[in-house]
């Protein structure tokens, strides 16, 4: 069963010409079934922040379509995503000081009309999301105070607040230690609901994604499992490196070791 | 998340706020004593006990200052409330009610009928006249900022800056081209004051704060998400331009409406909702009413100093407010 569908995506930046490949997206498509961990890796600037903002209904794609449960994004209203997509983004709100809670808190907005209060059952969400995270001694700190990998697990508990059929992780990885990179994504895999992450570490994404998607100047260059997508061709072309591929000694998923001698 | 502590706090403001209402109508150029302050309001509202006062003392107290302590009370709660709103959704902590161009359109509208028109329907003239140079600005201000449909806050902040300017050269060239006693009653007005408060005038500024509260703790959560930042906004399943866009809407009717009868007081709107958020931080469904109690408990007391400081005299309640909160701003950087 396909839970998101992104076909055919066309988006150029406004500002920028057509000749200019940075960020563009060029018959971008791409899957996600229910339950499935899939990972998008291209180079800096080949358009994974473009293609998961279309994903998540942030920006309009100029040609192509983005389907959840075989409806438009589009044609549904900003809340009826939110009420089925969960994003995890590398923007951390700290204008004015919220505590943890409070922004774990965010994640039950899409579920929510104009003047309804929290429930009980809001508050065990709220609860429950921060102890599947392992933050919950932290409900009443600022969120401010927290350091980058305890802001991000907070970050990930609204989006698991929001109850989502999908969740969407721009490099969710990013400012996490080895432990906590390794636990966020376990953690998200466990969830057994949809997920579609852009992820940097290529040997993190053969580890964890069931499937890959390698975008290359806004296009998709590549997809299939981490076995057959990551080759020594493909990452010689794609991210201009060379590198040694073999199987993992414990795991048997694709290892990759950097060539870095002249 | 409403804590106990939250709940008592809130009640203590509440009665705090009530006592600082009653006690404050003693103070004046005229003296009152709060027993006969209390009497009189109780013979007043609810038609309780014997006159055994002048009429003097009670005009004094039921005419002139218990409007012009609700207006105060008025004012101070909705300034504070557009100021924490307007931080909020343009995530700049220096945000404040007199940002957006609305006040110097209303000072323009003001120095017109002062100086050419005259009050050709009364009382209300300045009030109305000074509204709908509010109105305008504030539509000057929405249509240069806006582009493709987008509205973007720092753009708004520095169309606000830019109108404001224009407005406020536009009005001191009528004011330094016109009558000079004129220009000194539109300068009291320009600096802030409580002074045209009567109790016909004070429905307008009451069901405008009281529905403007209403609105914008029935988007606290949206205002909470903005905090995070548009992205976040979005994928919460908002749309941010358009809850922007009402914030903006329900802040400036409202400044519009509270400069048109008090004039431009500043520093309310600023500082206010930054004590505020000290007290129950920043998480909106608490913040608001937080604000609203301070705001009011705050310029009653300002109002109080405005009248008696050079009594017989009224000082400018602008002049006091910005006094006060720039010491107190210096004092909370220096504790930091």
């Amino acid at each position: 069963m396909t839970s998101l569908t992104l076909s055919e995506l066309g988006w150029t930046p406004p500002g920028h010409d057509h000749c200019h490949h940075q960020f563009q997206l060029r018959e971008a498509s791409l899957q996600v079934a229910a339950g499935e961990f899939v990972g998008l890796i291209g180079p800096n600037g080949s358009g994974k922040t473009s293609l998961l903002r279309c994903a998540y209904r942030f920006t309009r794609p100029e040609h192509g379509d983005v389907s959840l449960e075989h409806r438009n994004v589009w044609k549904q209203s900003a809340k009826w995503c939110a009420q089925r997509i969960a994003v995890v983004l590398q923007e951390f709100p700290d204008a004015f000081g919220l505590r943890v809670d409070e922004v774990v808190a965010m994640g039950r907005t899409p579920h929510k009309g104009l003047f309804d209060s929290d429930t009980l059952h809001d508050g065990q969400l709220i609860r429950h999301a921060l102890e599947s995270v392992g933050m919950q001694d932290f409900a009443d700190h600022a969120f401010v105070t927290l350091s980058g990998g305890e802001k991000q697990r907070v970050i990930l508990a609204r989006a698991l607040a929001q109850q989502p059929q999908l969740l969407i992780l721009d490099e969710p990885t990013n400012h996490l230690d080895s432990r906590y990179q390794l636990e966020l994504l376990k953690l998200v895999k466990r969830l057994d609901i949809g997920t579609l992450a852009s992820i940097h570490d290529l040997n993190l994404a053969a580890a964890f994604c069931d499937r890959l998607y390698v975008i290359n100047h806004g296009r998709i260059v590549a997809s299939g499992t981490p076995h057959d997508v990551l080759t020594t061709a493909l990452l010689r072309e794609v991210f201009g490196v060379e590198a040694l591929i073999d199987p993992h000694p414990l795991a048997g998923y694709p290892r990759i070791t950097w060539i870095t001698q002249p | 998340m409403i804590t106990r502590r939250y709940l008592l706090l809130l009640g203590a403001l509440g009665a705090l706020l009530l006592v600082s209402c009653v006690t404050s109508l003693g103070f004046g150029p005229a003296r009152v004593p709060v027993d006969v302050v209390g009497r009189i309001l109780l013979n007043k509202a609810f038609g309780l006990g014997a006159v055994d006062w002048s009429m003097g003392q009670e005009h004094i107290v039921w005419l002139i200052r218990v409007p012009r302590m609700l207006l105060g009370a008025l004012v101070g709660a909705g300034l504070a409330l557009i100021g924490a709103v307007l931080q909020a959704v343009t995530r700049n902590p220096l945000a404040d009610p007199h940002l957006l161009g609305v006040t110097s359109g209303a000072t323009l509208g003001a120095v017109i009928v002062v100086l050419h028109v005259g009050e050709i329907i009364g009382l209300l003239t300045l009030p109305i006249a000074a509204f709908m140079g509010a109105l305008l600005s504030m539509l000057v201000v929405l249509a240069v900022a806006s582009r493709n449909g987008r509205l973007d806050s720092d753009r708004l902040l520095l169309c606000g800056v830019a109108v404001s300017f224009v407005m406020m050269a536009m009005a001191n060239l009528l004011l330094f081209m016109g009558d000079h006693r004129a220009a000194s009653a539109v300068m009291f007005w320009m600096l802030g004051g409580l002074g045209l408060a009567r109790w016909e005038l004070l429905s307008i500024p009451a069901i405008t704060v009281v529905l403007g509260l209403a609105l914008l703790l029935g988007m606290a959560r949206p205002l909470n998400a903005l905090m995070a930042g548009e992205q976040t906004a979005v994928t919460l399943g908002l749309n941010a331009r358009n809850v922007r866009f009402k914030v903006f809407l329900i802040a400036s009717l409202m400044t519009g409406v509270l400069v048109s009868i008090s004039g431009s007081i500043g520093f309310v709107g600023l500082m206010v909702p930054h004590i505020a958020r000290r007290l129950v931080g920043a998480e909106h469904r608490r913040l608001l009413p937080v604000c609203v109690l301070l705001g009011s408990v705050f310029l009653v007391w300002v109002d109080v100093a405005a009248r008696t400081l050079i009594a017989p005299e009224d000082l400018p309640i602008g002049v006091a407010t910005a006094a006060i909160g720039g010491l107190f701003f210096i004092g909370l950087m220096r504790k930091r």
